[in-house]
């Protein structure tokens, strides 16, 4: 039911237009959107998921196919054809895990019963500290709460449009989360500041004041750099868990972490 | 003249939609602003002094604050009707849940926080049952599957009812109830009734007795334990 999604242009917090018109993602596509804190990356995702019309602090516009969305699908959560995951780390409302999936599932219509399953076993494969169902999603940590949210979308939110704001910030497993999204042909936007998530996007929106300063497209030579910099984030990811796990270097490790170039590669 | 009732528990956001719909309006309407509450209130100074619009404020002072409401609706019809306002807007002091103060014409708006609890639209009773709008705000501190499960308990209560999400101190996605209020239909003064049903009878704990305990008191009166059906009315 949508294929693609355009930005129409607003403004920057200045007041002056922002330095494009209009902006198309089609389905496949993945954009990054960078930029120093405060540029307004966390404002451009929001009027995608409002589908803003106009009415946001941006003055940006959001169609669908081409055209206005209708109000149906604006304002009713079963319609609505994206999902985002915020920066929050933490729920307010008091219900247990399962059953905090199972209303948010009727919320979106959908009726089949593994589903709560599958959302919880994808929850548990992003983060190392286990996620129980009768657990209360209040007292999550920020790494479960983040994993389940991601899953959540993924599956019960199972929208054709997914917004990430900053999910290499949750402490949880980036590269799981990054395979299984790009793997899904869905329009995916990035709010980063990581050089990875970035690189690894076909689309980069660069922030300023606000605005959309600029659009790049992924060149060949980023698009090895990113390559490169998964291999040495894999390393480092390593080493982490190794560390996490109360583990010292020892020499197997050490190869671990020289440089691609030091062992040969 | 239209007619706006916002209810909503304290610091939910009313004040802050009640400043997006002047900020809409103010330049093709001639507004007017009451502000219903029972102890303190300086919204009415507030709004005034920002938007340059006629304000008002009642205190309910022992009166329990709808109740005064209903005392003082049409004066302040007439007020605004005689100010040759375009919109009043009804700001309630939206405090003990039992009651909602929407009438049978205008447009009745329960004003929500997605950072309050879950079971929270559950306990507002009429006054989420008997609006016609429910506005979210707060949605910038929670996540999207959150909203849509506060929003899904909302609907689930009153399948009926319209809900728009909001951040209310930016004012974002209000398009579509700026949209009703203009299409709103004017009022009749004569014709308007309150949409709910008041709280029954009078008692000694209305008159002002303060002991604890059924048998202290006449009147309506309710013990811990048995059937609703068990009210005791024991005579003056």
């Amino acid at each position: 039911m949508i294929n693609d999604l355009t930005i129409i242009a607003g403004r920057g917090k200045d007041g002056r237009s922002e330095d494009f018109d209009s902006l198309m993602l089609g389905a496949g596509d993945t954009i990054s959107i960078v930029g120093p804190t405060g540029s307004g990356k966390t404002a451009l995702i929001t009027d995608v998921e409002l589908l803003a019309q106009g009415d946001t602090a941006t003055h940006r516009r959001i169609l669908v196919n081409g055209s206005p969305p209708p109000d149906e699908i604006r304002y009713n959560p079963t319609l609505k054809p994206i999902a985002m995951i915020t920066q929050n780390t933490k729920c307010f409302t008091d219900l247990p895990v399962l059953e905090f999936l199972e209303i948010h599932a009727r919320a979106r219509g959908i009726r089949s019963a593994s589903v709560l399953d599958d959302t919880l076993s994808l929850a548990n494969s992003f983060t190392g500290e286990k996620i129980g169902a009768e657990m209360h999603v209040t007292i999550l940590s920020g790494g479960q709460t983040r994993s389940l949210l991601i899953a959540d979308a993924l599956f019960i939110g199972a929208a054709p449009v997914i917004l990430l704001d900053e999910i290499e910030n949750a402490g949880i497993f980036k590269q799981e989360v990054l395979n299984i999204i790009r793997a899904q042909g869905k329009i995916v936007v990035f709010v980063t500041h990581d050089p990875v998530v970035a690189l690894l996007t076909k689309t980069r929106l660069i922030m300023e004041n606000g605005g959309i300063k600029k659009v790049l497209t992924q060149s060949e030579l980023e698009e090895m750099a990113a390559d490169n910099l998964l291999e040495i984030d894999r390393r480092v990811g390593l080493i982490r868990e190794e560390l996490r796990a109360g583990n010292r270097i020892t020499r197997e490790l050490m190869a671990v972490t020289m440089t691609p170039k030091a062992v040969g590669m | 003249m239209r007619l706006l009732v916002i209810a909503g528990p304290p610091s939910t956001g009313k004040t802050s939609l009640s400043k997006q719909v002047i900020r809409r309006f103010r330049d093709e309407m001639c507004l007017a602003y009451l502000k219903i509450d029972v102890v303190k209130a300086y919204e009415d100074i507030e709004l005034h002094r920002e938007f340059g619009i006629a304000t008002k404020k009642i205190y309910s002072g022992d009166l329990c604050p709808d109740h005064a409401a209903v005392m003082i609706l049409d004066d302040t019809i007439a007020w605004a009707e005689a100010l040759g306002a375009d919109l009043l807007i009804v700001e309630s002091a939206g405090l003990c849940l039992r009651c909602s103060p929407y009438l049978n014409q205008g447009l009745g708006v329960v004003v929500l926080s997605s950072i309050s609890g879950i079971h929270t639209p559950e306990k507002m009773g009429a006054m989420v049952g008997l609006a016609d709008v429910a506005i979210v705000t707060k949605i910038d501190l929670v996540s999207q599957a959150e909203r849509e499960v506060f929003i899904q308990k909302i609907k689930e209560l009153h399948p009926a009812i319209l809900v728009f999400e909001t951040n209310a101190l930016q004012g974002t996605s209000l398009q579509r109830l700026y949209r009703l209020i203009e299409e709103s239909p004017a009022i009749e003064r004569d014709k308007l009734v309150l949409k709910g049903n008041p709280p029954l009878g009078t008692c000694t704990i209305c008159l002002g007795k303060k002991e604890i305990g059924w048998k202290k008191h006449f009147g309506v009166i309710r013990k811990l334990e048995g059937p609703i059906t068990d009210y005791l009315y024991r005579g003056e």
